[in-house]
C-alpha cells in the first residue's frame, strides 16, 4: 500500500443541540492511499459527512488529527486553511451547488479567481475542465438551462480545475436519475483511473459505492 | 469574469428587488437633499453677508423705527467709512399672496454698500431723477410680467394708501445666490407723503447700514454705535450683517432644528432600505457563501463581495436622488420663491448626500458581511451526516 495521502487520526466530532450533545465521530481513524477511490457509507447519522467535511478542511475535529498530503489541518489558521482547500481540495455536492448568476463556464472558473493566472491561462484551463466532463458546447449556459447531471458535471469541472490533491464528494449522485448517477460515476472513475486523482466519496447507493476501490462503513461514528 | 463581474450579478439577481431599493434610496437621498436645501435657503442671507457691513436697528426691536438725525452720529465715529438707511414697507401688490421684499433706500449710495446689486448707470440715474421710481429684481420682473416704464400700485400696510411707483430699470445679481426679487424704491417718497399726511411719523428710518473701514473692528466699532445713543429715546443694536441675518434666522430656530433631525431621520431610513435589503440578500445566500468558503475563498471576499453589491446599490441610489435634487429644487424654487427667494443647492449637500449614501451602503453591509464571516461553512451548506 502506498503512504496515506489523507491520514485521519484518533478524531471525534460531537455536536451540540441547544444542551443536548450530539456525539457523531468517536476517536476515528482513517487512511486514504494516493489515487485511492474510497467510498464512505453508513446510514444517515453515522457521520460519513462530517468525516469528509474534516477531511476537506471545512470543520474541525473536537479531538484528534486531520493530515492531507502531510499538512497537520488544526496547525492552520482559518486564513491559512481557505487558501489550503483552494490549493488542495476540490469538493462536489450532492445539490451541485452552483452560483445561478454564473454560466457554467463563470462557476468553473470560480475557484481560479483565488490564483495568479491571467485571463487567458484561466479560459484554458476552464475549457479543459469543461471539455474533460464533456460540457464543453454548454460552457455558456446558466445552471437553469442545464440537467442536474449536467449541472452536477459542471460542480466536477469546478472541482478538478485547480488540479487539486483530493476531490471529496458528498453524495454526488443523491439528486440525480440512474441514467446521469452513472455517467457522473463514470467520470470519477476515469478521475481516478486515469488522472489518478484521489478520491473520497460519501454514498448511500451500494452501486456508486461499487465503482470505489476501497468501501469504508461508519455505523455510529466508527468505521465498522 | 472578475469578482466586480459577481457584484454586478449579484446585485442584477432580483431586479425589482434592486429596483426597489435604489429608488427608495433615491428618494431618500432627494428629501435629504431637499431638506438640506431649504436649510440653506434659510442660511443664504447670512451666507451673504459682507463682513465690513454693520446693521443698526432699534434696541427694542427691528419694527421700531430709529430718527434720521443718528445718521451725522453714526459717521463721526471712527472706522466708519460710510452710512446709510433703509426701511421695510411692506406693500401689497393686488392680493396679499404675491409676496415680495419692498424696500425704501435713502439714496443711490445704498447700492455702492450693495455692489452684490448690479444696477446699469442709465437705471441709476432714471432713479435718482424720479422721486417714485423704483428698481425690480429681475425674477420680481419675470414673476408678475413687469417691465420697464410701468406703474405699479401697492396697497401700504405700514404706511396708508395706494402707493404708484415707476419702474425705471432692474438690477441682477453679481451670483447665482444674490436674492434678485426686491423691490427697491426712494425713502424721500414715502417722506414726502409722510410730511403731509403723518407727520409725527417723518424722518423715521428702519435701520442704517454702515460700511466700516476694518472688519477685524467690526465689535468695538457697533460698541462705539450703540454707547452713542445710549439713555437716549432711540437706543440702538448694531451687530455686523451675519449676526443680524442669523437673529432672523434664530426666529425659525424651531423649524431649522427639526429639519436637522428630519435630516438625519432620513438617513436613517437610507439606511434601513439599503440594510433590508442586504440582510435579505445575505440571507437568501448563505449557502452560496458557505460554497465559496469551501472553494478557497476567505473573509475579505465575502466582504468585497457583499459590501461592494452594498455599496452599487447605494451608489446608484444616490445617483438617482443626487440627479432628482436638481429639477425637484428648481421647481420647489418657483413655487415657493416669494419666500425663498434664494434656493441655493449648496456643493455641501450634494456632498452629504453623497457620503450618506455610500456611508449607509457601507453600515448596511456591516451586519450580513459579519453574518456570512462568521458562518461555519457546514452550517451553511446546511448538511451534517
Amino acid at each position: 500500500m502506498a503512504s496515506a495521502l489523507v491520514d485521519v487520526r484518533g478524531v471525534s466530532k460531537t455536536y451540540h443541540r441547544d444542551k443536548v450533545e450530539i456525539p457523531v465521530l468517536r476517536n476515528l481513524s482513517l487512511e486514504v492511499p494516493e489515487a485511492e477511490f474510497v467510498a464512505l457509507m453508513g446510514p444517515s447519522g453515522s457521520g460519513k459527512t462530517t468525516l469528509l467535511n474534516l477531511i476537506a478542511g471545512i470543520d474541525r475535529p473536537d479531538s484528534g488529527q486531520v493530515l492531507v498530503a502531510g499538512t497537520e489541518l488544526g496547525t492552520l489558521g482559518e486564513s491559512d486553511l481557505a487558501k489550503w482547500r483552494s490549493r488542495h481540495i476540490g469538493f462536489i455536492f450532492q445539490f451541485y451547488n452552483l452560483l445561478p448568476v454564473l454560466t457554467a463556464f463563470g462557476n468553473v472558473e470560480l475557484p481560479l479567481l483565488l490564483t495568479k493566472l491571467s485571463g487567458s491561462e484561466r479560459r484554458k484551463h476552464v475549457e479543459t475542465a469543461l471539455d474533460l466532463v464533456g460540457l464543453k458546447d454548454r460552457m455558456h449556459h446558466y445552471p437553469r438551462q442545464l440537467s442536474g447531471g449536467q449541472e452536477q458535471r459542471v460542480a466536477i469541472a469546478r472541482a478538478i480545475v485547480t488540479d487539486p490533491t483530493v476531490i471529496v464528494a458528498d453524495e454526488p449522485t443523491g439528486d440525480l436519475d440512474r441514467q446521469s448517477a452513472a455517467e457522473i460515476l463514470d467520470l470519477l472513475a476515469q478521475l481516478n483511473q486515469t488522472y489518478k486523482k484521489t478520491i473520497v466519496m460519501v454514498t448511500h447507493d451500494p452501486r456508486a459505492a461499487e465503482r470505489a476501490h476501497v468501501q469504508r462503513h461508519l455505523e455510529k461514528g466508527e468505521l465498522a | 469574469m472578475r469578482v466586480f463581474g459577481l457584484i454586478f450579478k449579484n446585485t442584477l439577481r432580483h431586479k425589482l428587488r434592486t429596483a426597489l431599493t435604489i429608488l427608495g434610496i433615491g428618494v431618500a437621498i432627494l428629501l435629504l437633499g431637499l431638506v438640506r436645501t431649504f436649510i440653506a435657503a434659510w442660511y443664504s442671507g447670512v451666507s451673504q453677508s459682507a463682513p465690513d457691513r454693520l446693521v443698526t436697528t432699534s434696541k427694542i426691536n427691528i419694527t421700531f423705527t430709529l430718527p434720521i438725525s443718528q445718521k451725522e452720529k453714526i459717521e463721526r465715529i471712527p472706522g466708519v467709512k460710510q452710512v446709510a438707511h433703509g426701511t421695510w414697507f411692506g406693500g401689497i401688490y393686488k392680493d396679499p399672496k404675491n409676496f415680495f421684499a419692498q424696500f425704501a433706500f435713502e439714496d443711490a449710495g445704498m447700492f455702492h454698500l450693495y455692489p452684490e446689486f448690479i444696477v446699469d448707470s442709465a437705471t441709476m440715474h432714471a432713479w435718482e431723477t424720479q422721486r417714485n421710481a423704483v428698481i425690480v429684481g429681475v425674477e420680481t420682473m419675470t414673476r408678475f410680467g413687469w417691465k420697464v416704464g410701468d406703474i405699479v400700485r401697492l396697497q401700504g400696510t405700514i404706511y396708508p394708501g395706494d402707493w404708484d411707483f415707476l419702474i425705471v430699470g432692474t438690477y441682477t445679481g453679481r451670483t447665482e445666490t444674490t436674492d434678485d426679487s426686491q423691490f427697491i424704491f426712494r425713502w424721500d417718497y414715502i417722506e414726502q407723503r409722510m410730511e403731509k399726511e403723518w407727520p409725527a411719523r417723518a424722518g423715521e428710518v428702519g435701520w442704517w447700514v454702515v460700511k466700516i473701514d476694518d472688519p477685524a473692528r467690526s465689535a468695538a466699532i457697533s460698541k462705539a454705535i450703540d454707547a452713542e445713543f445710549d439713555n437716549s429715546a432711540d437706543e440702538t443694536k448694531t451687530q455686523t450683517e451675519a449676526a443680524f441675518q442669523q437673529s432672523f434666522v434664530a426666529m425659525s430656530g424651531t423649524i431649522i432644528i427639526s429639519l436637522q433631525v428630519i435630516s438625519i431621520l432620513v438617513v436613517g431610513i437610507i439606511l434601513l432600505v439599503a440594510a433590508n435589503t442586504m440582510a435579505m440578500t445575505a440571507r437568501e445566500r448563505l449557502s452560496e457563501y458557505a460554497v465559496m468558503k469551501t472553494l478557497g475563498f476567505s473573509g475579505g471576499h465575502l466582504f468585497g463581495l457583499i459590501g461592494g453589491e452594498s455599496m452599487l446599490i447605494a451608489f446608484l441610489g444616490g445617483v438617482v436622488g443626487i440627479a432628482a435634487i436638481f429639477p425637484v429644487a428648481h421647481g420647489i424654487s418657483i413655487a415657493l420663491r416669494a419666500f425663498f427667494p434664494v434656493f441655493p443647492i449648496e456643493a455641501k449637500t450634494l456632498i452629504i448626500a453623497a457620503f450618506s449614501a455610500l456611508g449607509c451602503g457601507i453600515v448596511a453591509a456591516v451586519f450580513p458581511v459579519t453574518r456570512a464571516v462568521r458562518m461555519r461553512i457546514v452550517d451553511g451548506l446546511r448538511r451534517v451526516g
